[in-house]
């Protein structure tokens, strides 16, 4: 069964559950960027202030719309051991079970934002602060998942466009900062410290890690699963 | 149906978006923070203040409603 | 919280030929330590037993307070009877029996009253909390007492043991001590202390008398109000209408400080003539350019008409004025009253909590306008930005507050004008160094520690 499915090459279903991916990760980072430039009350005549703020909160949702089909079409998907209950439980599944399990947990996060979002006007404002403030921890994790999970890591264009976005949320970081958030000083560092921290792990951890050989192996792909040729790439990024 | 707007300052972080949404009633002072124009609304505007009320990030404005007649 | 080292807490009674029946809150009290219970009951007698009444009659107290007119004596005047009335209609049983708190946390700093009453009368305010509380059906009361003022906890604490027997009081009573800011003895402020979050103020709705301190209807009064509804279950309003006039009848406790021979707390009837106060305390020390009435949230009045003033409200409003939390605080010929304003109108603007835009950045703009023309830096329009940001801070704060530091400061620049073009032309006069007005010290506030030091 295993064999015929490989032979007859890669569903529609791995195409978009990795192109959806990528495009929830890019309308993630924008949301944080609009979020940022939203909480920094930046605005121009053109660009007035409720449009920055309804333009995050669209941008929000459009990402989880993507996300969720990110999410089904792994799980629909036949070649991946993928249950809809990695979705929610990390760490819990056969398939590169650490790095899908990041997935699950940025999930996780993510929902609690979105509902508490929609659901905005029953809790006291502080609470939906802290819980929004997720975000930011949601968005390192999913681009690990990516990093991890992802079979087109080693793409040229799809690491310029992991550059580019992290690029983007270390300025979103910085520009909060820089304006004196969080106010407590020592979270502030920590902010600072863990943005730096971060980018200098991608830094290390890259080389030797998911654009190093045999990635798929050391990730815990499933031994049935490993030396199919479309998991890897060509040189020109094409897929066969 | 109309009713009054009314803003709460201490929960108000002057983001101004209320100003944007209804110029009509809400202008900013110096500092960003909205004065707000306590008259009862017309019907036209109704719409416009019930938008503005549910822009803002921090629950500030509010709309207060009054029964016709009141 | 100290303040200026020329005030003291003797207590006079203002002797006229009409007021025979003065002293009355201060009948009897003591030169040193408070009245116990024996003492305060031989002066005032017993309190008077609460009759049983079916659930939803209203007391016949409120009616006697009604008749009395007795307005609330924390500043705003607003009518006891109404307040009481509108705590007690205020329960559904479900949301709980009411709570009366007693605000003693008299943060104005040329007040004294309130302190003067819980070291030395405790007993007369807490009977009046007492009363109050049977009242509006509230089971709890709680006594809020500004935490520098050690000697008034300590006598509080002390009644509430001497009344702690068996037959005593049916309400529970504790003292909770509250920060001594300006604001901390706002209503809401200290119901949001008590509970458990800052003594800062509050939206509202929802109203306190409806849900308060722990969400039940609060009635929050001051110390002296309470002790006036003490004397009235005890007398009757047509005895506490015998003084007083008829639109404000009654006697009320005043601070009075500034260059008299003994500044202090003294009581009055309503209507008695500034002139008539002073004599009483002896008389000036030093010319007098004019008199703060009602606190730093008050308003001034020129020497020019000192002398035909009646110490009542209806007679103050002619004049812009009113008594407030009894204040009048006399400044002296050697003071410069732009100065002072410029100090007071910087401490207010300290003093604001910081919740609400308009007041944290308007009065901080008031005051630095303030100083600019006291030291003759000002911008040519000054005076028009005066009156331009006090127009976009006036209600638009959460509290009282950016209202009243308005006020005082349109107050001053109506009052003292000549002084205020002088200083805008020539800057800083000789007088600018004295720094009469009490303000209080804190830890934090190192200018003004440095600036009252000097003085003193």
């Amino acid at each position: 069964m295993n064999v015929l499915l490989a032979s007859a090459g890669p569903s529609a279903y791995w195409y978009l559950t990795r192109s959806t991916g990528a495009v929830a990760l890019v309308l993630l980072t924008f949301a944080i960027a609009l979020g940022v430039i939203d909480v920094r009350r930046l605005s121009s005549p053109r660009w007035p202030r409720f449009v920055v703020d309804s333009l995050h909160r669209n941008v929000s949702l459009l990402a989880m719309v993507f996300l969720v089909i990110h999410i089904l079409t792994s799980v629909l998907d036949s070649y991946a051991p993928i249950s809809l209950l990695d979705a929610f439980i990390p760490f819990a599944g056969s398939y590169r079970p650490f790095w899908l399990g990041l997935g699950a947990v940025a999930f996780d996060l993510l929902l609690a934002v979105t509902i508490t979002s929609l659901l905005r006007q029953r809790m006291g404002f502080q609470t939906w602060r802290a819980i929004h403030w997720l975000t930011y921890a949601s968005w390192p994790i999913a681009l690990l998942h990516g990093l991890g999970t992802g079979s087109d890591v080693k793409s040229a264009w799809l690491l310029a466009l992991s550059i580019a976005c992290i690029a983007i949320v270390i300025a979103a970081v910085l520009a909060r900062v820089i304006d004196g958030w969080p106010a407590n000083l020592r979270l502030r560092g920590a902010a600072l410290g863990g943005a730096a921290a971060f980018s200098l792990f991608l830094l290390l951890w890259l080389p030797g890690g998911p654009l190093g050989s045999e990635w798929a192996r050391r990730s815990g792909t499933p031994a049935s699963l490993l030396g199919h040729s479309h998991t890897t790439t060509t040189a020109d990024g094409s897929r066969r | 149906m109309s009713g009054r707007l009314r803003v709460n300052p201490i929960a108000c972080e002057a983001h101004g978006m209320c100003a944007e949404l209804l110029p009509e009633r809400i202008t900013l002072d110096e500092w960003g923070y909205p004065i707000v124009d306590g008259e009862r609304l017309t019907p036209e505007l109704i719409d416009h203040a019930r938008r503005a009320a549910r822009a803002c990030p921090t629950f500030a404005l509010l709309l207060e409603r009054e029964e016709e007649g009141a | 919280m100290s303040a200026s080292p020329s005030l003291t807490t003797e207590a006079w009674s203002l002797q006229t030929p009409m007021a025979a029946a003065l002293p009355r809150i201060l009948a009897g009290i003591p030169d040193h330590g408070a009245m116990d219970l024996d003492s305060h009951t031989a002066v005032h007698g017993p309190l008077p037993p609460d009759h049983k009444r079916r659930r939803r009659v209203e007391s016949p107290l409120i009616g006697r307070i009604e008749r009395a007119r007795l307005g609330g004596r924390g500043g705003a005047g607003f009518p006891t009877a109404t307040k009481l009335r509108a705590v007690w209609s205020a329960r559904p049983p479900a949301r709980g029996r009411a709570i009366v708190v007693v605000n003693a946390a008299e943060g104005e700093p040329a007040s004294l009253k309130d302190r003067t009453l819980c070291e030395s009368l405790p007993h007369l305010v807490l009977d009046g909390g007492e009363l109050a509380a049977q009242a509006v059906g509230a089971d709890e009361l709680i006594v809020c007492v500004c935490e520098s003022a050690s000697a008034s906890i300590r006598a509080i604490s002390a009644a509430i043991a001497e009344r702690d027997r068996p037959g005593g009081a049916r309400a529970r009573v504790r003292l909770v001590a509250v920060p001594s800011h300006y604001v901390a003895g706002q209503e809401s402020a200290l119901v949001n202390h008590l509970n458990g979050g800052p003594a800062k103020p509050t939206f509202t709705p929802p109203m306190i008398f409806e849900q308060g301190v722990r969400r039940r209807p609060t009635l929050v009064n001051n110390a002296e109000t309470l002790a006036h509804i003490a004397l009235i279950a005890r007398h009757g309003s047509d005895w506490f209408r015998q003084l007083g006039t008829p639109a404000q009848p009654g006697s009320a406790l005043i601070t009075l400080s500034g260059p008299v021979a003994h500044p202090g707390v003294y009581e009055i009837e309503h209507g008695a003539s500034l002139p008539s106060l002073i004599e009483a305390a002896g008389g000036t020390t030093a010319g007098v350019r004019g008199a703060l009435l009602g606190g730093y949230a008050g308003s001034w009045i020129g020497k020019e008409l000192m002398h035909g003033l009646a110490l009542s409200n209806e007679h103050l409003a002619a004049h812009g004025a009113s008594l407030g939390a009894g204040v009048v605080l006399l400044l002296s010929e050697d003071a410069c009253p732009v100065a002072e304003t410029a100090r007071v109108a910087r401490w207010l603007a300290s003093e604001s909590t910081g919740q609400c835009g308009p007041c944290v950045n308007g009065l901080d703009a008031l005051a630095h306008t303030v100083e600019e023309i006291a030291s003759g830096m000002a911008a040519s329009r000054a005076t028009q930005r005066i009156a331009r940001l006090s127009s976009l801070v006036r209600r638009r704060g959460a509290c009282g507050h950016p209202d009243g530091a308005v006020n005082f400061i349109l107050s001053a620049f109506e009052t003292f004008a000549p002084d205020f073009q002088d200083h805008a032309r020539h800057g800083r006069c000789e007088a600018c160094v004295s720094a009469e007005l009490p303000l209080p010290v804190r830890m934090r506030d190192t200018a003004a520690a440095h600036e009252l030091a000097r003085a003193s």
